[in-house]
């Protein structure tokens, strides 16, 4: 299907998110969307999928006006999004979730459906199992359901915004693989990624927004510099790992067995001291975040020793945790992270510490200015959280986390972001890790693994690796670990 | 057409009104009574003398303490249906604790003192029972209020028939009524205590400064939008929802005590006369905001004291109230839908 925008403009309050784009989408066309964060792209898609309304504009469908109230009608038009955070029903099984949005019938089909989903499954590689709870599956899985309802449901123009950071390489690449079959059958995708090596990989065409604008559109063969002048007006490169003396162990693992609902996790024996950086490599639901909230007091080991600061810690809830100077930053953001409906103000409220029982608006109102001006946040005391972009809220998040910490646990800290705010943000970290924190953090990003880590551990069904030094394991090998390739050779 | 974001809402609030009425006057058409006669009762039988106003203010206690109390589990996130048990809890204690003192020779003061917080202390334990149900033992707060309530209503009828009856003739119409000391002081000649007034104004008070700018009311509010959020932001979140409960609790309690030592003197069945239902309308009606919620609470005791001499004048049953109340809320929620609707959905100007 051929798709036009044309003129679209949209504003929140005094943000001009999309400023006159005009784009031409032919069929069979895998478009890229390049951005950094704030730049409009999730916007433009979601008008484009009925989730918002265009305050002006049109839209041309194979050489039709469209007129897209809702996601229903989208639906119906062929339109299909894969949205950055899922929009599905964690109480429900994937089976069911897959169900929703069809029409018609009063009964679901839901042998039909099963065996629907399988069979997509498997040709995208992906293991769902369809009578599963949803709320037990990771947001990278919770993604591919998405996207395999999506092509369920029949969408002719497929819209995927980041579809590729909750999930692994080698799903990557069968993902990839798939939609340019579908491209081949005639389907539009529209890939929204601020990832250039993806984009170029992958799309046949490239449009860059900068500022609610569209900078421009490129065709292969792609220049790298080129596409990056075009997204931030400038070049940028990585930071680099902090080369750092560990100081005291933090947190010692000793044999730990956690017992998921579909794995048993471990036995594993890791620790970190002061200034180390360790990343948690794997697949998604591998057993890394597992690990990761149970460091955090959020999930309890049925076997082992745990040790924070010397002291045992096993059993203790996560309050304690965090008075042992532990913090734990989830990975989605609306869900776990902010709370929707509270502003900026109101959060740093939350998390300060407490000083009597009145609130003192000033003195929370100049504490809130001077963090959104530490944490280049763009949004002012009184925003909603949930009006901010997905990199802001991600250093909003960042910003609530107390100052003086022994152990900081990430779960995908940089999920969804630009490559500049990828950079800032370890920024920051570097600094706590300077000042003495410890860092575990989860990654299904090999380089950002790589490349600011110390030392890793791989996770592969539950199995976890000896910790491996960063600086001499290369992308392969890691890939390979993975994998669940090449393991003899690292276990001891 | 384009609303603007804020103006629009006391203009459609009118509306809601404008509307709740006309809905209310067809139902009086139906009935074949005359509306505007029956309108005119309502405002003459409320605020016609200073006698009225002062028994649409006996209404009006009870009713802003229990609403008080639910914009307090509202902004937790909590729907405590349970508060008329809360508030039927919070009589019989009130009760037990005035019918122990009768015997001693307590000075009055101190009894009535007593009494009210045995009411509040009441209402309290009653709510905390279903804050623990729901954090424990994964009972939704709405089944377990409900629950809750019809096991006071039972101990209630329990207590005025059995134990509590009135010496043979135990009846429907409640325990033998306690001795004019043991009653808060009311005005000269008049229904209404002012010590029921200053209790009503000192927990709305209370409940306002909480929400409004208190570290306490933050958390709460955030338990209430996102819990899982707030409990990994370190805020300890089953410890608010059993204090919202237990807050909650403690005003209809108090609620329930004013009902035995203000102004019915003795436990009666329907002691808890439906204010915590009417406090959940009158919540919603506000948005869940504490700031008109004293203004609207008196509206609706206007209108139950209004229709009272329907009945009498014109062969109308006095439920009418209740038809109005439940028109103005469901209208003023529809109201409130469509302006989201078309604050989300700007139609397009033409070009």
């Amino acid at each position: 299907m051929r798709v036009e925008l044309r003129q679209i403009h949209k504003s929140f309050g005094p943000v001009h998110a999309n400023d006159g784009i005009s784009l031409t989408i032919p069929a069979g066309m895998i478009q890229g969307i390049l951005g950094e964060n704030g730049a409009g792209k999730t916007t433009l898609m979601k008008i484009l999928s009925g989730f918002q309304r265009a305050d002006r504009g049109e839209i041309w469908l194979d050489g039709r006006q469209a007129h897209i109230q809702s996601p229903q009608d989208t639906g119906g038009l062929g339109i299909g999004m894969l949205h950055q955070d899922p929009l599905d029903v964690p109480a429900m099984r994937v089976v069911d979730n897959f169900l929703l949005g069809r029409q018609g019938g009063v009964r679901p089909r839901r042998g039909q459906a099963r065996e629907a989903l399988q069979e997509l499954a498997e040709r995208f590689g992906f293991a769902l199992d369809p009578e599963a709870y949803v709320d037990g599956l990771t947001v990278g899985e919770r993604q591919q359901l998405e996207l395999l309802r999506l092509l369920w449901l029949g969408a002719r123009v497929l819209i995927l915004d980041e579809p590729t950071t909750g999930i692994s390489a080698l799903q990557k690449d069968a993902l990839f693989a798939s939609l340019r079959k579908l491209s081949e059958e005639g389907r539009t995708i529209i890939f929204v990624s601020h990832k250039l090596e993806e984009v170029e990989n992958l799309c046949h065409r490239v449009a860059v927004l900068r500022r609610g604008q569209l900078v421009g559109e490129v065709a292969p063969p792609y220049d790298t510099d080129r596409l990056v002048q075009m997204m931030f007006g400038r070049v940028i490169g990585l930071g680099s790992r902090l080369e750092g003396q560990a100081g005291r162990r933090v947190i010692e693992l000793e044999e730990i067995v956690i017992e998921d609902r579909r794995m048993t996790i471990g036995p594993v024996s890791l620790h970190a001291a002061q200034h180390e950086v360790i990343g948690l490599a794997g697949m998604e639901g591998s057993g890394q975040q597992v690990l990761l909230r149970a460091c955090a007091g959020l999930i309890r080991p049925v076997h082992g020793k745990m040790r924070i600061a010397g002291g045992d810690v096993l059993g203790r809830s996560y309050h304690d945790f965090l008075r042992l100077g532990v913090a734990f930053m989830p990975a989605s953001r609306l869900e776990e992270g902010l709370i929707g409906g509270l502003d900026l103000a109101e959060h740093f409220s939350l998390t300060d510490p407490q000083a009597g029982i009145l609130i003192q608006r000033q003195a929370a109102q100049a504490r809130t200015m001077a963090q959104i001006e530490a944490f280049k946040i763009k949004g002012t005391p009184d925003s909603l959280v949930e009006s901010l972009s997905g990199g802001n809220q991600q250093r909003t998040l960042l910003s609530l986390v107390g100052e003086d910490l022994s152990l900081l646990l990430l779960e995908h800290p940089t999920r969804g972001l630009d490559i500049e705010s990828v950079v800032w943000i370890w920024e920051k970290l570097k600094e706590r890790c300077r000042h003495g924190t410890a860092i575990l953090f989860v990654s299904s990003d090999l380089d950002e693994i790589l490349h600011y880590s110390d030392r890793i551990h791989v996770f592969f069904g539950g199995r976890v690796s000896p910790s491996l030094p960063a600086g001499t394991t290369t992308v392969e090998q890691l890939g390979q670990l993975i994998g669940g390739k090449g393991w003899p050779e690292v276990s001891l | 057409m384009r609303l603007p974001a804020g103006s629009s809402g006391a203009a459609l609030r009118l509306v809601a009104v404008f509307l709740a009425l006309l809905f209310t006057t067809g139902v009086l058409l139906l009935a074949g009574a005359p509306p505007l006669e029956a309108y005119r009762q309502i405002v003459t039988g409320s605020l016609g003398s200073v006698k009225k106003i002062t028994d649409v203010l006996v209404t009006w206690v009870p009713l802003v303490l229990a609403t008080s109390g639910l914009l307090v589990t509202f902004a937790a996130g909590l729907w405590n249906i349970g508060i008329e048990g809360q508030i039927t809890l919070g009589a019989i204690f009130a009760t037990g604790t005035l019918r122990l003192t009768l015997d001693s020779s307590l000075p009055p003061v101190v009894a009535i003192g007593a009494a009210i917080l045995a009411g509040i202390a009441g209402g309290a334990v009653w709510a905390l029972l279903a804050g623990l149900l729901k954090v424990y033992g994964g009972v939704n707060e709405i089944f377990g209020g409900l629950g809750l309530n019809f096991v006071a209503v039972a101990l209630n009828v329990w207590l005025i028939f059995g134990p509590w009856g009135r010496p043979g003739v135990a009846s429907m119409s409640g325990t033998e009524p306690l001795p004019d000391f043991l009653s808060l002081p009311s005005l000269a000649g008049l229904r209404l205590s002012p010590w029921a007034v200053l209790l009503a104004v000192g927990g709305f008070a209370l409940v306002f400064l909480l929400l409004q700018g208190t570290y306490f009311g933050l958390r709460l509010r955030a338990v209430g939008k996102n819990a899982r959020a707030a409990f990994l932001l370190g805020v300890p979140t089953v410890r608010y929802m059993l204090l919202a409960f237990v807050l909650c609790g403690a005003l209809g309690g108090a609620a329930g005590a004013v009902q035995v030592t203000a102004v019915y003197h003795r436990l009666i069945p329907s002691i808890s006369s439906g204010y915590g239902y009417l406090g959940l309308m009158v919540a919603m009606l506000v948005n869940y905001q504490p700031l008109w919620m004293p203004a609207v609470a008196f509206f609706f005791a206007a209108l139950n004291i209004g229709s009272i001499q329907l009945p009498i004048v014109l062969k109308l049953d006095s439920s009418l109230a209740g038809v109005l109340q439940g028109a103005l809320v469901l209208f003023v929620l529809a109201v409130e839908g469509v302006r989201q609707r078309l604050r989300r959905s700007p139609v397009k100007t033409a070009e």
